[in-house]
């Protein structure tokens, strides 16, 4: 079995890494439990819903967390973030080749409200402060709950978003956005409209996502294994032509009322074929048409 | 939520594979289960923590008929389960134990 969303947090951590090189840090029989499921009578994991730890990536030493999106959608709860804050600042002294963060995560797990939230922001710090040392941070995202909330702020601020086309990435979840909006808005049960708004390849057309793979393991691994030579840039220049882009994307797509019209917009010959498109055609079709 | 503990004896002692392994997921209709190697002069020691009230008797004849299947000595199983059924956990227990013997990945 090699389809990444198909995978858990454990498969695709195995098949990410070298083969039998993966180390797990506080690993379940420790028994580190959410302190607040249990007061809300609810059943916790006993690694909290991530998996941490070490390991090589093409030889070279790697620190890894994944999120398991089959429990409460991989959200972050107190024990969660502080698993993930560890791993940076333990990156941060150790130096490694890259961080790896294998994401599948609603955002802040609601159930422990202020202390999920204060977790997401320290792993932002901490991410920050990791790319300053000079340790580039990649994203791998291709699992079934996508990576929304606080986490795609966390995903955003690394150096890479390796993306599949069943992968996710958007602040506001589809049944967030519907809520909020109302259905004339955002049908979030329109799963082409939810994909073609937030899904793998849409953020790789708009240069949210760098990387594009197929949904197989091998494939993310190559992915994160092309990325190790990147290097953290957090100059101001390079801020600023971040913002650039920002700007422009506005400018340039502002009256678009749905991802086809950008995708028109940029050129390309069947915006509505998009969607059918294998990776490997999908790239073919569009990778010098990107925003 | 509901915490039940069973105790076997008269298990297979095992040799020297994985301290332990942990297979499932806590999600809907799907359980978690963590299988230890463990000193507990002979038995096998089973804690189960489900979001389900209620269902004693039939965790009782699951790990029953598990047991029966693979009775192993001074292992300890620890399950989180969010209301899965009885075909479920049978599986999973065997996937457990055979991820278990098969020792680290």
């Amino acid at each position: 079995m090699s389809s990444y969303y198909e995978a858990s947090a454990r498969e695709r951590l195995q098949g990410v890494l070298d083969p039998a090189s993966f180390e797990e840090i506080m690993p379940p029989g420790e028994r580190v439990v959410s302190p607040h499921l249990r007061q809300l009578d609810t059943p916790a994991a006993f690694d909290d819903g991530i998996v941490v730890g070490f390991g090589l990536l093409s030889g070279h030493k790697v620190l890894v967390a994944a999120q398991e999106g089959g429990f409460m959608g991989g959200a972050v709860g107190e024990v969660h973030g502080a698993k993930l804050v560890g791993l940076l600042e333990r990156a941060r002294d150790e130096k490694p080749a890259a961080v790896l963060l294998l994401v599948e995560s609603g955002g802040v797990r609601l159930h422990e409200a202020n202390a999920g939230l204060i977790a997401v922001s320290e792993i932002m710090r901490a991410v920050l402060a990791l790319r300053g040392a000079g340790v580039p941070v990649l994203v791998l995202d291709g699992g079934a709950f996508g990576c929304f909330g606080g986490m795609s702020i966390v995903a955003k601020l690394c150096d890479a978003v390796i993306i599949s086309e069943e992968g996710r990435l958007g602040l506001s979840g589809p049944e967030v956005i519907e809520t909020a909006g109302g259905v004339e808005e955002f049908d979030s049960r329109d799963r082409a409209l939810v994909w073609r708004t937030v899904g793998g390849k849409h953020r790789y057309l708009l240069r949210d996502a760098m990387i594009l793979v197929a949904d197989r393991i091998p494939a993310f691994r190559q992915a994160a294994i092309d990325c190790l030579s990147l290097r953290p840039d957090l100059s101001l220049a390079a801020l600023e032509a971040e913002h650039a882009l920002l700007a422009s994307r506005m400018e340039r797509f502002g009256a678009c009322k749905d991802a086809v019209d950008i995708w028109r917009h940029l050129g390309i010959a069947d915006p509505a074929g998009l969607p059918l498109l294998e990776a490997d055609e999908f790239i073919a079709a569009t990778h010098d048409k990107r925003a | 939520m509901e915490t039940l503990r069973f105790t076997y004896s008269g298990g297979l002692p095992v040799g020297n594979q994985a301290a332990a392994t942990l297979v499932g997921v806590v999600g809907s209709g799907n359980l978690e289960i963590l299988v230890e190697r463990q000193s507990l002069a002979g038995a096998c020691e089973v804690e189960v923590i489900t979001a389900a009230i209620g269902f004693g008797t039939i965790w009782q004849s699951v790990l029953d008929d598990f047991f029966a299947r693979h009775g192993l000595a001074d292992i300890r199983i620890s399950i989180n389960d969010v209301g899965a059924t009885p075909a479920v956990v049978s599986l999973r227990l065997d996937q457990a134990i055979a991820s278990f013997l098969a020792g680290p990945q």
